[in-house]
């Protein structure tokens, strides 16, 4: 059974966000989407700076045998990427929640945070797929 | 070893004709290349030993059973190739004029004629170069179609979730977007599903019949009412042709367009990866939007139609005529089979792919759809061995390797988990089937008491499972000198 | 039976394992109305001895004229070894390589292959081919619309000196994407391409310009001065070279400042047979920084769980079979058996090999050139560097004379450019490859000159 840490909150797409302190956002993909991709072998950032909408694919990554897009979770602002994922993703693959996060947004709406699952909505989705 | 580090610099090999070394005085300076391009310096001998000894690295048709499923690996007759290659032929200049080519175009004149024959189509286009391009020539002229008619609202093109991969993918390039029609239990189409999806939207379906999990799609005029009366046209991929030549026909069917695989179905080459051809059918009403050229008769005279003569066609897809010399490989094997080798093809190819399912079956093995009759291709699905004895349809693969068997195609479709998609084609004898199946029967014993010895397989090839991850993060794609 | 094996007690045996009486209980599911009961228009099947006689026949119908057409497909030599060792069955009937362990063969190859194209066009990389250089530059387009992030604006400068039927399949192929082909007019004195024309695109988004290094007049393009003005303007450079030239001409990796960006081209002049026109096979090359967006197969060096060096097809998320409708493109069988063909040849020839052949061409040309301009009423066009092609300007009716020399000499003068670009009547694009020797020439100049009278 994969790991969902009850302070986040999660997309149908396995995208998870957290909600830091000055009102931005972290995002990433679940420990559960990154077993079902493998081995890691590449990523496509998202471009700092862009306004993307909520549901629009804005990241790619890459295993041997698979490709995912990431969509974004929250309407808003790109503030920062995870540079550290272009030389290894890998690292998603053993710290999906901390080192692995991918992209940082400022989003429109904060309140729009509420409308994603919480962890025990999410863990009853992987239940049923 | 690779042919690079067979080199010595300043072996001079196999010099055409010498020039001595005076460079053109016309050409100024800054045009011309200073250093020497990194080609390997080796003998004849040397290149004929390296590349006869990695040929005997390879699987192939004609050392190995190759039932590798939706790729019709049958024999391919030498007498195809023997005279494909004829000097003439291999000396005609694809410019050449009409007068100088009555006979490399009566082949391809006949070529069409036969597979308007045994497809039912109106017309044929050779000119596409393999499967795909034959996708992307059929879906345009669905798009040039509507265009034509006005009717440009039409946005999406309709693909059953079981279908190949280049089926979504040439609908996105002919800017269509993609609509997944989900597949029932039994192999068909849900075609409660389509009801619901087709609307003033739908400019097309594809669809493969017998379709990718090897049964044939029976309730097909239903759904080809069901798109036509919503203003759609339907598209056949013809990947699996093989399994109804002769029986029935795409055209009787109610389908537009279709392309053919001549790799699969007509036996050309598979030349490890091409050159195929996607020739392509369609149905009167498509006929003026053909991809060019095409060869038309008039009187004894053959001659070519351009733009002139089909304004309204999509175009070109290759700079002369598409892989010319794969449609006269594919004209002698049909010639050879003649009309009523055409019928025994699908009868052969369905029968051995049915007795293998029936054997497997016996041996405990699980069929996808098990209460059909196969086409020519089946699947087995390996879920169950995945799941007890932790042993997965790779394994499966790998190890027939060592037994002497090219492994089926695995993990499509997509559907099916675990799977084995099996063909065995026409042109296998009864005892290599049973050898086959002998070895599956081996493999399963193995899984059940040391799964850990499949893991590791194959052991008798060159070379065993390959780091795969390592190859896409660390890319090494072209020697040099300095590696 | 032809190519079935089957005994009548095989098939018996079969039958009853599946639990059936005949063949014809598989074809139950299929409706009976739809069934047909025989075919037309295909004949009786023949044995090999009877079509051997027909193709014999029909092979020899067609003459083989001596040669003066080139136009994108050349009459070059193979050496014998190229075809006997491809046609091997290891090579002709295998597949891709989906199973690595038993294809090391052919995915060695791929490899080394993907080295020798790297090597000639001096690029990082290249794929295991496309289908022919036509489409290989509609790939290189879409994959510039791809690549460059900086440009939005869909926009290809397309030079007319780029062989017209490529940039035809470029539109075939690009057209439903948005993208917009721009001629760019070529300088009516040297053939080519303007750059005024290119200047007046100062300062635009251009997503990408496309050089064709020699020009399909066969004339030598300032490269460099293309590639640094593309570069200034955010533009990538999409080259189409002709590999032959690669020993003696400057590579496209080696273009102004930095480099073409992406370099494609038809291989057929690397030992593939003239053949009608195909098969041949495309050829694509580009900067590492690229790669992610290119099509088609690639082959990678990697090792196995012994550490054993070994091959594999690598970056497979950016193909169909995994992308489905957001792949690169929708290519997965490619030219396999012909770069098979040409990796050989390229063994065979090495680097001297492949200048020598082509200072071959050019010196053969030279003279071509000089004979028949030497014919009342024959002129030159462009008095400009080539390679193995120029124009000639005849005082009358060149399809006329193309014709008297094809029907009363066999041979073929060269290509009638009317069609093509309608401002250049009674001209003719000539070639002449190593093959056409001094005595061939003659042989022409003769025929022309009698033509001409």
């Amino acid at each position: 059974m994969s790991e969902v840490p009850t302070d986040l909150r999660y997309t149908s797409s396995h995208e998870w966000v957290r909600l830091e302190e000055d009102g931005t956002v972290t995002i990433g993909i679940t420990d559960h989407a990154q077993d079902a991709l493998g081995d890691l072998v590449f990523i496509e950032l998202p471009e700092v700076g862009a306004d993307m909408a909520q549901g629009d694919a804005c990241c790619v990554v890459e295993s041997v045998k698979a490709a995912s897009d990431i969509y974004m979770p929250i309407t808003g602002e790109v503030l920062d990427t995870n540079q550290a994922l272009v030389d290894e993703p890998e690292i998603i693959n053993n710290s999906a929640y901390d080192d692995g996060w991918i992209f940082k947004v400022q989003p429109d709406d904060v309140d729009d945070i509420e409308q994603l699952m919480d962890a025990s909505s999410y863990e009853a989705e992987l239940e049923d797929e | 070893m690779l042919i690079f580090e067979h080199s010595a610099s300043g072996r001079k090999t196999k010099i055409q004709s010498t020039s001595g070394n005076d460079l053109p005085t016309d050409i100024p300076a800054e045009l011309l290349r200073k250093d020497k391009p990194g080609l390997p310096e080796v003998s004849e001998m040397q290149t004929v030993r390296h590349y006869t000894s990695l040929s005997q690295k390879n699987f192939s048709i004609d050392t190995h059973f190759y039932p590798l499923g939706s790729c019709t690996m049958k024999h391919n007759p030498r007498a195809c190739n023997t005279l494909a290659m004829l000097p003439g032929f291999l000396a005609r200049h694809p410019l050449a004029p009409e007068q100088k080519s009555q006979g490399f175009m009566a082949c391809m004149y006949e070529l069409q004629e036969m597979l308007c024959d045994v497809t039912g189509m109106a017309g044929f286009s050779l000119t596409p170069m393999a499967g795909a391009q034959g996708e992307f020539a059929g879906v345009a002229m669905i798009r040039a179609y509507h265009d034509s008619n006005g009717d440009t609202e039409r946005k999406e093109i309709l693909v059953p979730n079981a279908a190949h991969g280049t089926n979504p993918a040439t609908a996105t390039m002919c800017g269509y977007t993609v609509k997944e029609i989900p597949t029932l239990a039994d192999g068909d189409v849900d075609l409660a599903a389509l009801k619901e999806a087709v609307g003033p939207q739908t400019a097309g379906l594809m669809l493969t019949n017998p379709s990718t999990l090897g049964v044939f799609e029976r309730k097909i005029e239903e759904i080809a009412k069901t798109v036509h009366e919503a203003g759609g046209l339907l598209y056949y991929d013809g990947a699996n042709l093989n399994a109804i030549l002769g029986k029935i026909r795409p055209g009787d069917m109610g389908f537009d367009v279709i392309h053919s695989n001549l790799h699969k179905t007509f036996s050309t080459p598979h030349g490890g990866g091409g050159p195929g051809s996607g020739a392509i059918g369609v149905a009167e009403r498509l006929k003026p939007f053909m991809p060019l050229p095409v060869v038309a008769k008039e009187g004894d005279q053959y001659r070519w139609l351009t733009e002139k003569d089909c304004p309204q066609s999509i175009g070109r897809m290759s700079a002369f005529m598409g892989n010319a010399g794969v449609l006269l490989r594919a004209y002698i094997y049909m010639r050879l089979l003649g009309r009523e080798g055409m019928q025994r093809v699908s009868e052969f190819s369905t029968l051995n792919a049915n007795y293998m399912m029936a054997q497997l079956k016996a041996r405990g093995f699980q069929a996808a759809i098990p209460d059909r009759y196969a086409s020519h291709e089946f699947i087995i699905t390996l879920k169950k061995q995945a799941k007890e004895l932790n042993v997965s349809a790779m394994d499966f693969a790998k190890r027939l390797l060592d037994l002497g068997y090219h492994a089926p195609t695995t993990y499509f479709p997509l559907l099916v988990p675990e799977c084995l998609l099996i063909e065995p084609t026409e042109s296998e004898s009864k005892e290599e089937i049973d050898g086959f199946i002998e070895a599956m029967v081996q493999i399963q014993q193995e899984a059940e008491t040391d799964a850990e010895m499949l893991h590791n397989a194959p052991y008798t090839m060159p070379v065993n499972r390959l780091d795969e991850v390592r190859a896409a993060k660390q890319l090494d794609l072209a020697w040099s000198s300095d590696k | 039976m032809p190519f079935i094996p089957h005994t009548e007690d095989e098939i018996n045996e079969m039958l009853s394992v599946i639990g059936i009486d005949n063949i014809e209980n598989l074809f139950d599911e299929i409706p009976v109305h739809l069934k047909i009961q025989g075919l037309e228009k295909v004949p009786p099947g023949l044995n090999e001895m009877s079509i051997n006689r027909i193709m014999q026949q029909r092979a020899t119908e067609d003459a083989s004229p001596l040669c003066f057409l080139g136009a994108g497909a050349y009459d070059h030599h193979i050496p014998a070894a190229v075809w006997q060792i491809t046609t091997r069955g290891e090579y002709y009937t295998s597949y891709t390589p989906y199973q690595a362990e038993a294809s090391q063969g052919t995915l060695q190859l791929t490899y080394e292959f993907q080295s020798m194209m790297t090597a000639l066009t001096d690029m990082d990389v290249s794929n295991a081919s496309l289908y022919d250089g036509a489409t290989a530059l509609a790939e290189a387009v879409l994959m510039a619309v791809r690549s460059n992030r900086k440009s939005k604006s869909r926009k290809i400068l397309m030079p007319r000196s780029v062989n017209p039927v490529y940039k035809d399949v470029a539109t075939t192929i690009v057209k439903h994407q948005n993208i917009e082909l721009i001629d760019i007019e070529f300088d009516v004195a040297t053939s080519k391409t303007s750059m005024d024309a290119l200047n007046a695109f100062n300062g635009e988004d251009i997503t990408a310009v496309v050089i064709a290094q020699p020009n399909f007049f066969g004339t030598l393009e300032d490269v460099d001065a293309i590639t640094n003005w593309a570069h200034e303007n955010n533009t990538i450079v999409i080259a189409v070279v002709n590999p032959l030239t690669l020993a003696l001409l400057k590579p496209p990796g080696q273009w102004g400042e930095q480099g073409a960006d992406i370099a494609v081209g038809d291989g057929q002049p690397l030992g593939a047979p003239l053949s009608s026109g195909g098969p041949y096979y495309g050829f694509m090359c580009c900067k590492q920084a690229y790669v992610r967006q290119m099509p088609g197969r690639i082959v990678g060096r990697t090792v196995d769980q012994q550490g054993r060096e070994g091959f594999v097809l690598t970056l497979q998320a950016r193909e169909q079979h995994i992308r489905r409708s957001k792949a690169t493109s929708n290519i997965c069988t490619n030219q396999g058996l012909v770069v098979t063909a040409s990796t050989i040849h390229m063994s065979l020839l090495g680097p001297e090999g492949l200048k020598q052949t082509a200072l071959s061409c050019h010196k053969n040309t030279q003279k071509l050139v000089e004979k028949l301009t030497a014919i009342d009423g024959v002129e030159i066009v462009f008095e400009q560097p080539r390679f193995h092609e120029a124009v000639i300007k005849l005082n009358r009716s060149a399809s006329e004379v193309l014709d008297k020399l094809a029907n009363g000499n066999n041979i073929l003068g060269g290509l009638d450019l009317t069609a093509l670009y309608p401002e250049m009547e009674n001209c003719i694009l000539v070639c002449a490859t190593e093959l056409r020797i001094d005595e061939d020439i003659e042989i022409y100049a003769s025929a022309l000159a009698e033509a001409m009278k």
